[in-house]
């Protein structure tokens, strides 16, 4: 496949406005204001079955068209820069290194959605992305494609560049919405979805800094062209981020239902210092382990549900042979003991109280019982939290338990790991 | 205290959103970024400034973990420790650092140059190990590296 979102992402200088605009750039942003409706633009999206890049695959064309057209009140657009699910960096690229890519695809879609304010919520961490996504924003401004009737075609756009606090949990949209209202990112029960009540309550749509970044894209070459690159159900390019025992890790960007195999023996170029492969995380910490005999599998939203996991953000985290399994889910849960809101009690406690099992599991303080003292607690969480994140966070525990029972037997009677570490730092 | 400029700064924040709160968080940033923490004072300082209950400041700025209310050193090493970068040995990068600067995680060295933390994923997993200190990533860390990098900070000093 020909290179899409990241034909120009290692052209020098792309990030400057001349540069993009040389390279073919916002020549999209002139023929959609020019040529579509904001109707037909959403069409051509649900048409090319586009599917939201930040993990939970929601057709974008559809969450367009959720949008109240009689509201009174204003739309926003939020682009969700808020990458945070480890092992994601794909976000990170995109902004820091094609960022007008993306400015282009967000006021495509703030026209199709009838926004007219578009916040693009950053990570707090991102000083180096944020500097980039200002400095663009301003000479988007400067050039006409921001402000007050962009191109002449008496559409308004303004961008505010919001900067986030550190807190994973506003990556989810009702955290992130609450976060740019000021306050705790904690988050909101669903229904309402943010199409109808949104961030201060207004339509709101939500989309991914890698699913906007598309946009330009489809507009230029067609639904059809788009729909043509990947799988029937999950079209078009997905750039998939490798990290762990991989001898390249990086960000790949291929069409969507690539396999595993490809990816990581391809691309990513094999296992590191030749071991063998024990695990592999295909979609972030939130998606269950898989082990080598899936490595057949596509990475696409639905062949990944086939094999018992999720697409998630295309985050591949490979561990080999020499990868401890407790430790590892130790490390995940720790993240989501850090991370929970602290809103709904079963995630807040639960996630604190499998920290500490499997921390004495790991630290060789493991009894008998644990095991199904660790499921119960899962069980106690699945499906009781407002947001995804509860069941995100019992992920890791219930996948590895469920391919490395051996590894959480050992531990508890041996007091300590199956395999001997390796020394990676030095 | 919070500097003439950076007050200034915070007060033009007022208009700038549909509602007033939304300014905290931006205000924040423009106080870490003189002062590398917020302490309580700099919080009611702000609620005046945005003229809103310093509660509302208080509620928001503790939620988030970018926002250290205690004081931390001129450079503030923070090691991410999240999966890909423990794969990648970032554990023992957090040893190293502790055994150089001879402080645990979450202390301040005594001449108040480097305070060490241990964060979550940074977004900078196809990279590791790395680290962020003050606003910038440091990636594919060796020892080596990891000391070069150190004494340059120092010698900025000098």
């Amino acid at each position: 496949m020909e290179k899409i979102l990241f034909k120009h992402i290692d052209f020098p200088e792309q990030y400057k406005i001349d540069v993009y605009i040389k390279n073919g750039g916002y020549i999209a942003l002139s023929k959609a204001l020019k040529e579509f409706t904001p109707d037909d633009l959403i069409e051509m999206v649900k048409k090319s079955n586009l599917r939201g890049r930040g993990g939970a695959g929601f057709p974008t064309g559809v969450k367009w068209g959720f949008v109240p057209k009689d509201s009174p009140k204003a739309k926003y657009l939020i682009c969700n820069a808020d990458e945070g699910e480890p092992g994601t960096f794909k976000d990170r690229w995109l902004l820091e290194k094609d960022p007008h890519q993306l400015l282009e695809g967000i006021i495509i879609s703030s026209y199709a959605t009838g926004a007219h304010l578009c916040f693009i919520y950053i990570r707090g961490e991102f000083s180096f992305g944020a500097k980039r996504l200002k400095g663009a924003i301003e000479e988007a401004y400067q050039k006409g494609f921001l402000g007050k009737n962009i191109l002449g075609t008496g559409f308004d756009l303004d961008i505010i560049l919001y900067r986030g606090g550190g807190a994973y949990i506003c990556g989810e949209e009702t955290s992130l919405m609450n976060s740019i209202q000021g306050e705790r990112g904690l988050t909101r029960l669903k229904p309402p979805f943010p199409t109808s009540a949104g961030v201060y309550e207004c339509p709101t749509v939500i989309n991914n800094v890698e699913t906007l970044s598309n946009i330009p894209h489809i507009v230029l070459n067609g639904p059809e062209w788009f729909s043509s690159i990947g799988t029937p159900t999950s079209p078009g390019p997905k750039i998939y981020s490798v990290s762990g025992h991989v001898k390249k890790p990086g960000n790949y960007e291929l069409p969507m239902g690539t396999t595993l195999k490809e990816i990581i023996y391809e691309h990513a170029g094999g296992i590191k210092d030749n071991k063998n492969l024990k695990a592999v995380i295909p979609g972030g910490i939130s998606t269950p382990v898989l082990t080598p005999d899936k490595l057949f599998a596509k990475m696409d939203f639905d062949s990944m549900c086939d094999v018992g996991s999720m697409l998630g953000s295309g985050a591949v985290i490979v561990m080999d042979e020499t990868t401890c399994m407790v430790k590892s889910a130790q490390r995940m849960v720790k993240f989501f003991e850090h991370e929970s809101c602290g809103k709904c009690t079963p995630c807040r406690e639960g996630t604190y109280w499998l920290s500490r099992i499997l921390e004495r599991i790991e630290n060789g303080g493991g009894e008998e019982g644990d095991i199904q003292l660790l499921l119960d607690i899962c069980d106690n969480i699945c499906g009781k939290t407002l947001c995804p994140m509860g069941d995100g966070a019992i992920i890791p525990v219930l996948s590895t338990i469920e391919n490395f029972r051996e590894e959480y037997e050992y531990h508890i009677k041996n007091k300590k790991c199956m395999v001997t570490p390796v020394r990676r730092f030095d | 205290m919070i500097s003439k400029k950076i007050k200034g700064r915070i007060v033009e924040l007022k208009e700038k959103f549909p509602q007033r709160k939304s300014a905290i968080l931006p205000a924040l940033h423009l106080v870490l970024k003189e002062k590398n923490y917020v302490e309580k004072e700099s919080l009611k300082e702000i609620a005046g400034l945005l003229e809103l209950p310093p509660i509302e400041v208080f509620e928001t700025a503790s939620f988030y973990t970018m926002f250290p209310q205690k004081k931390v050193g001129k450079y503030h090493i923070q090691v991410c420790t999240n999966l890909s970068c423990s794969l990648l040995g970032a554990e023992e990068l957090v040893k190293y650092l502790e055994e150089k600067l001879k402080i645990k995680v979450g202390e301040t060295t005594p001449n108040g140059m480097f305070t060490l933390s241990t964060v979550e994923c940074l977004g900078s997993c196809g990279t590791a190990p790395m680290m962020q200190i003050n606003e910038d990533y440091y990636e594919n860390l060796t020892k080596e590296k990891v000391d070069r990098i150190l004494d340059d900070l120092l010698k900025k000093q000098i």
